[in-house]
């Protein structure tokens, strides 16, 4: 074997042998070391200085943001962390950068919005987010559609939801649904019904399947709730004509004149507590109901059904 | 003369190609076509954006990378290896020369630019499955940053035509960085009175404004972009890039080679 093979040998083992060990040796330090607060580490939170420093390239610097802003609102939900401390400003930075990048908006709305762990719990940043992009992309109906949700299932101020529906029922090309769901608002806001149209309209109107997901969720909670709110007054109806509560259902049915138990989605039948509460039998099943909760219940990580 | 000057293009080219510049294609195809795939896998929504904000943004930077750094060496280079007494010893003017290194380079990155933007569609096509007539903003986009490398190589000449390449890099990076500040300078000459108003503004505007040649922005958009724009954009560029060249060759033409 000549020289130069040998060394060739030599160092093509030396390569592989290095980066293997290398590469094994860091896996194991990753192990040992205590876990850094890199996620929570914002390292500069202000927009102007990021577009500064971003030399004119402010979209692919938005792009950049976006995604990070996604991956820590993900790796924190998939925790069921109760705080997201670095969302708000990693939103407001990527809006800075690209006030055009609506889906920051819409996704960054319906991430700072709800209550945790399914959202940042900041339903007021969340309007401010979504006023800033209608000020930036004062054509884009969805931007009035997405605060007028926030309005109405964070906050319950239907009439403000009405308002700002109505406002973009003007936007030239905006869907015909933001009229009539602005005309809903004012007489009845809170009614099942009204909710179950706005779901209708989110699930119908967008391509997103993580949306259409999400609002098949909450067209399956209102079902839920419907059925748990009118049980509950049957119940009460029961117990006032024959001064005890019911011992299961099926005597409420029966009284009710109804052709079975009511069940839920899932095909579950409802069920009876001692103390005349309707309980649903599976509620981890239903990540957004509000009605049919055992006491001291605790949500499971949310799961989502394909819509069928 | 144009024979003169298409021969010395012709080998400025052929110089750059030996030096692998080209080679940068293939680091940029991984670049986008790794985008391309990953990008809706960790984020939502932005697969077309993130394609055209990196494929434009990285055509842009690579191309400016390649312009200062070959652009710096085109003379200096010449002088150091003393080919350029044999091509001046024939009958070549210094500013046939000069224009000829700077077609050179140009249409070394015109190249470039062409075989990125054919990868800049591909990885489009493949995210958003077929072309749309609002994608036409993004060959106004590639155009628009040919005209910023034309500003470059003519500043990147300019500079090596007296200076040493070290320093041309540094002076040529650092008006590209000012030059994307522009707006900002303008806004500051407008804070300021008196002498230090006249100053500023007078710097602002004869820094080349690559801002208003930034449109990756309202490409990745698919913002309209105005025909009156891409005209005096064209022009703006043009007229920079012949200042700085005429500027090259006034230097380069009074400079002792001994």
């Amino acid at each position: 074997m000549t020289a130069r093979k040998r060394t060739t040998i030599v160092a093509a083992l030396g390569l592989v042998v290095g980066m293997t060990a290398s590469m094994l040796l860091l896996r194991h330090i990753d192990q040992i070391r205590p876990r850094a607060t890199i996620a929570d580490a914002l390292y500069i939170s202000s927009p102007k200085i990021i577009r500064r420093a971003s030399l004119g390239f402010d979209g692919l610097m938005a792009c950049i943001y976006w995604t990070r802003t996604v991956q820590y609102f993900g790796h924190r939900h998939f925790l069921r962390s109760g705080s997201y401390n670095e969302l708000a400003p990693l939103l407001e930075i990527t809006t800075a950068l690209d006030p055009h990048m609506i889906p920051a908006y819409q996704f960054g709305a319906s991430f700072l919005a709800p209550r945790p762990p399914n959202g940042a719990g900041e339903p007021v940043r969340a309007i401010e987010l979504m006023k800033y992009g209608i000020e930036h992309n004062p054509d884009n109906w969805r931007l009035y559609y997405d605060l007028g949700f926030v309005y109405y299932t964070e906050l319950k101020d239907y009439k403000r939801a009405g308002e700002v529906f109505e406002e973009g029922s003007k936007v030239p090309d905006a869907h015909p649904f933001l009229k009539i769901l602005a005309a809903q608002m004012a007489e009845h806001g809170a009614d099942y019904s009204t909710a179950r149209m706005l779901w209708t309209a989110t699930y119908e109107s967008s391509h997103e399947s993580n949306i259409r997901q999400n609002a098949l969720e909450h067209l399956r909670a209102i079902r839920v709730d419907e059925d748990v709110t009118m049980l509950q007054a049957a119940i009460e109806r029961f117990r006032q004509n024959n001064g005890r509560l019911p011992t299961s259902l099926w005597e409420v049915a029966a009284a009710e004149h109804l052709r079975g138990i009511p069940l839920d989605p899932d095909g579950n039948p409802y069920e009876l507590s001692l103390d005349g509460q309707v309980l649903v039998a599976k509620p981890d099943d239903f990540p957004f109901i509000t009605k049919g909760l055992p006491p001291d219940y605790k949500p499971a990580p949310p799961k989502f059904h394909s819509p069928s | 003369m144009n024979a003169r000057i298409g021969h010395i293009a012709s080998n400025t080219f052929r110089e750059a190609v030996r030096d692998r510049v080209l080679y940068n294609l293939i680091a940029f195809a991984l670049l986008l076509s790794g985008a391309a795939i990953l990008v809706g896998q960790i984020s939502i929504d932005i697969e077309r954006l993130v394609v055209v904000d990196l494929g434009l943004t990285a055509v842009s930077l690579f191309g400016i990378v390649i312009a200062i750094f070959i652009g710096i060496g085109l003379v200096s280079k010449e002088i150091e290896k003393r080919t350029l007494y044999t091509v001046l010893s024939r009958p070549v003017r210094r500013w046939e020369f000069i224009v000829g290194k700077f077609l050179g380079l140009a249409g070394t990155l015109v190249v470039n630019t062409f075989f990125m933007a054919i990868g800049v569609f591909g990885a489009l096509l493949y995210v958003t499955h077929k072309f749309s007539a609002a994608d036409a903003s993004i060959l106004i986009a590639l155009y628009f940053i040919i005209l910023e490398f034309l500003i470059v190589c003519a500043l990147a000449l300019l500079f090596s035509s007296f200076s040493t390449p070290l320093l041309s890099a540094i002076f040529a990076f650092s008006l590209f960085v000012i030059g994307s500040f522009a707006e900002d300078l303008r806004g500051f000459a407008a804070m300021t009175h008196g002498f230090t108003r006249w100053i500023a503004t007078a710097a602002a505007y004869l820094v080349p404004n690559f801002s208003v040649l930034n449109v990756i922005s309202a490409a990745a958009h698919e913002q309209h972009l105005s025909a009156q724009l891409i005209l005096q954009n064209t022009f703006y560029a043009l007229f920079y890039t012949a200042m700085a060249l005429c500027g090259a060759v006034l230097i380069f033409e009074r400079r002792n080679l001994k």
